[in-house]
């Protein structure tokens, strides 16, 4: 059964080292019937890659413990749902699923390519192989998830209990889903370098799947910030890890990609710089995959290493980073650059956008970085923490999210800054307010804390400005208003929301980062300690027998400030007896967008039990805002000019020739 | 302003706006930045008062002292000498006896380490890579075999 897996992986790769050569070699020398190959060899790996995983996870869902892989990582005792996501909850298995989504990406393409020039669909189609064959050589050669034990254990070594969480279900395919995603961009790209040709039609293609490996990124990272919040039970949302920097970095690339696609569509500007971008996203998703994959970083999402495969890792980063990099230099100058335009325009303003953007992801790389460099050349070992990030990335970002309002209200070509900042004098009174309320009614408020609500309610009305001023709010009457709003297009719509999240997502940041509180002490049952207006009542300590794990579970009782009871908090201890192995279950509870978080410690030498209490303002809206990104790049992907695009370029083509007799 | 003189102060702009990046990481590298030190490594290292550093080791078999509220002190080891943390909070869930962990923190004037972070992220044994490199290399370190 097992073998079926195997087998079906083998194949695959010999698919993919078809799907390399044939169809390009097929769109260099114009053969039709070679480039026609490129459709079915690429569903055909797809499938088989489907077919390997679906064999993982039956032995997963089996505890078939005769397989290696499934007996260093499964328990028969674990709950089913975390038997299934445990697939992916080590390295072989989340790599085997970096290839299935790869490959899927590759036949969407294929399915839905037609409507695309042939050559360029084929080339698209072999650079895709190019990435699958080197992944799935990878598995093949260092990770097989498919290796068997003989005799067969009776019973597992159970998965890592950090991981036995709803969490691993969903964080690890979004990231996936978004890093890979990039791929698709990323093989256009050097099929356009290869090709020799890139217009607007090239760009109409590109930006839907920019927008969507973005959502998916978006929330992929948003999902594994609030998972590290609750389960790791410090409280902390971004802890500048490492490994979630290396997921940041394509964010920040792929965000300015998202944005310079934009000017390349409309106007047909920043082509070479778009392409680049596209290229050093997926870099980044590669690097990103190579920094968490390889073992040259401490962090929970090392699984066991292996030296041999951070240098197989490495190989494939440096040939394809190396690669497209060359063919860049090589082929960028040959192709048309885009048209000129003036600085002060919705162009430029995206091109600042564009500036500050990856100026942040290159800081954020450096510092990722640097610690492996100094120990490489000097043996010393530094480490690079939120001081750092706090010093560089925190001014840089700054200034762009003040000038994020600006830009919708820019117009193309040549733009009004006086204009734009006249539209935005009720943001701008609104984002005032909120600085002086913050000053005034919120006790031992700083001047930076108070600019940082000011800051975010700016960037949140100033998203819904822009939408205001095209409907007409305040000039024209009120069917009229609505009415327009129902004619926008929704990539508009997309484009609100998402700043509109990134409002959020900064009110939450200052919120927690300025005014949160804290109060560790040490508590015994029936004892009482308040915290922002509120109580909490140590009720007991009770055990619980779970699944796979016994759970000290402490009861709370919250009141609020006129001693009514507003329900139960609990809070506990685990610990996962195959592993040996303890975890943290934060108490949490969401009071309007604000939560109380609970954590308890250890026993104290008088019996009493170390508590530690977090009161965390605005904290939801961190990943609410994130969430309302993500739902802006689905609204824009759904617009109707990205759906038909390709379709309209057609009938364009085909209008001349009917003129022309 | 001419066209020419428009372009070229866009890019001196551009340009700046990078010189300023480049100069903010070089001083953040310089001033955030910090050293990982295992006990031994302290006898020769020159610390100024309250740099802040990274103090790594083993968690030292029976040194672990709780008050009656949520301070705590530890030991930390690497088999040559001992430097005594102090912590308040909720230490990690994979905090134990002679297992790797690292500190994050300053000196107080007495000698005692005040850390404000305490990590024991692992790998399979255990140990934080940078504990077990620099045991391995003063070869204290033993495979734990399962």
């Amino acid at each position: 059964m097992v073998e079926i897996g195997h087998f079906a992986l083998v194949l695959a790769f010999a698919l993919a080292l078809v799907q390399s050569a044939v169809p390009l070699a097929g769109a260099r020398s114009g053969n039709d019937r070679l480039m026609a190959v490129g459709g079915p060899v690429t569903i055909a790996g797809f499938a088989l890659v489907a077919l390997a995983f679906a064999v993982l996870t039956i032995s997963y869902a089996r505890s078939d413990f005769s397989v290696a892989n499934v007996w260093e990582n499964s328990h028969s005792l674990k709950p089913m749902l975390f038997k299934i996501t445990g697939t992916w909850g080590n390295h072989e298995g989340s790599m085997l699923l970096w290839v299935l989504i790869l490959t899927f990406f590759g036949a969407l393409v294929a399915v839905f390519g037609s409507n695309l020039p042939a050559s360029l669909r084929a080339t698209v189609l072999s650079v895709q192989g190019w990435i699958g064959a080197a992944f799935l050589l990878f598995i093949l050669a260092t990770s097989n998830p498919f290796a068997r034990l003989s005799p067969a254990p009776i019973e597992g070594q159970d998965l890592n209990p950090v991981l036995q969480d709803i969490g691993l279900a969903i964080h690890p395919p979004l990231l996936y889903l978004g890093y890979v995603g990039f791929s698709i961009c990323f093989s256009f790209s050097v099929a356009a370098l290869i090709d020799g040709r890139i217009d607007a039609s090239w760009a109409r293609w590109v930006r839907p799947w920019t927008l969507g490996a973005w959502a998916f990124l978006t929330g992929g990272i948003a999902m594994g910030s609030y998972w590290a919040y609750y389960e790791l039970g410090w409280g902390g949302f971004w802890f500048w890890d490492p490994v979630e920097n290396a997921s940041f970095m394509p964010w920040l690339a792929g965000t300015a990609l998202l944005h310079s696609a934009i000017v390349m569509e409309k106007r047909s500007a920043l082509k070479i710089w778009t392409l680049l971008l596209a290229i050093l996203t997926f870099s980044l998703s590669l690097l990103g995959t190579f920094l968490v994959r390889s073992g040259v970083l401490t962090s929970v999402h090392a699984f066991a290493t292996d030296p041999s495969r951070g240098i197989f890792i490495l190989c494939i980063l440096t040939l394809f980073i190396g690669g497209s990099l060359a063919l860049f230099a090589l082929r960028a100058p040959t192709l048309a650059a885009g048209g000129l335009f003036h600085p002060i325009s919705r162009e430029g303003a995206l091109v600042l956008n564009n500036l500050f953007l990856t100026t942040a992801a290159a800081t954020v790389l450096v510092g990722t970085l640097y610690p492996l460099l100094v120990e490489a050349l000097s043996g010393d070992k530094i480490s690079v923490g939120a001081p750092f990030f706090n010093l560089t990335f925190g001014p840089l970002m700054a200034p762009l999210l003040v000038l994020v309002p600006f830009g919708p209200l820019l117009a193309w070509k040549r733009g009004d800054v006086l204009a734009a900042a006249q539209r935005l004098m009720t943001a701008f009174a609104g984002a005032l307010l909120a600085v002086m309320v913050t000053l005034l009614f919120v006790d031992g408020a700083s001047v930076l804390a108070a600019l940082g609500i000011g800051l975010a309610t700016w960037i949140v009305l100033g998203a819904l400005t822009d939408l205001a001023v095209k409907a007409g709010v305040g000039t024209a009457p009120f069917a009229t208003v609505l009415r327009r709003l129902a004619g926008l297009p929704r990539s508009m719509f997309g484009t609100t929301l998402a700043h509109l999240g990134l409002g959020l997502t900064t009110l939450g940041v200052v919120g927690v980062m300025a005014f949160q509180t804290e109060n560790i002490l040490a508590m015994k049952p029936g004892q009482t300690t308040g915290i922002s207006g509120y109580t909490l009542r140590f009720q007991d300590i009770v055990p619980v027998q779970g699944p796979n794990y016994t759970e000290r579970r402490a009861r709370f009782t919250l009141l609020d400030a006129g001693g009514r009871a507003r329900g139960e908090i609990l809070s506990s201890k685990r610990f996962y007896p195959v592993r040996q192995m303890p975890t943290t279950e934060a108490g949490i509870r969401t009071l309007g967008v604000s939560q109380l978080y609970v954590s308890i410690g250890d026993d104290t030498a008088d019996g009493g039990l170390v508590v530690r209490i977090w009161w965390k303002p605005f904290v939801t809206l961190i990943w609410g805002g994130a969430l309302a990104m993500m739902a802006g790049g689905a609204v824009s992907l759904f617009d109707r000019r990205l759906r038909i695009g390709a379709p309209a370029r057609r009938r364009r083509a085909l209008q001349p020739q009917a003129v022309a007799p | 302003m001419t066209r020419k003189q428009k372009r070229l102060s866009v890019i001196a702009g551009g340009l700046g706006f990078l010189g300023v990046a480049v100069a903010l990481t070089f001083y953040a590298l310089g001033q955030k930045a910090s050293y990982f030190y295992m006990p031994a490594d302290l006898a020769t290292a020159t610390l100024e008062p309250g740099q802040r550093i990274r103090l790594g080791g083993q968690d030292e078999k029976g040194t672990i002292v709780r008050d009656q509220g949520a301070e705590v002190e530890f030991s930390v080891t690497d088999k040559e000498r001992s430097v005594k943390v102090a912590f308040s909070g909720i230490l990690p869930d994979l905090f134990r006896e002679e297992q790797g962990v690292i500190t994050e923190g300053s000196f107080r004037p007495d000698g005692v380490f005040v850390a404000d972070s305490v990590l024991a992220k692992h790998d399979e044994n255990y140990m934080p890579k940078e504990v077990a490199d620099s045991l391995k290399a003063k070869g204290v370190w033993q495979e734990v075999t399962q």
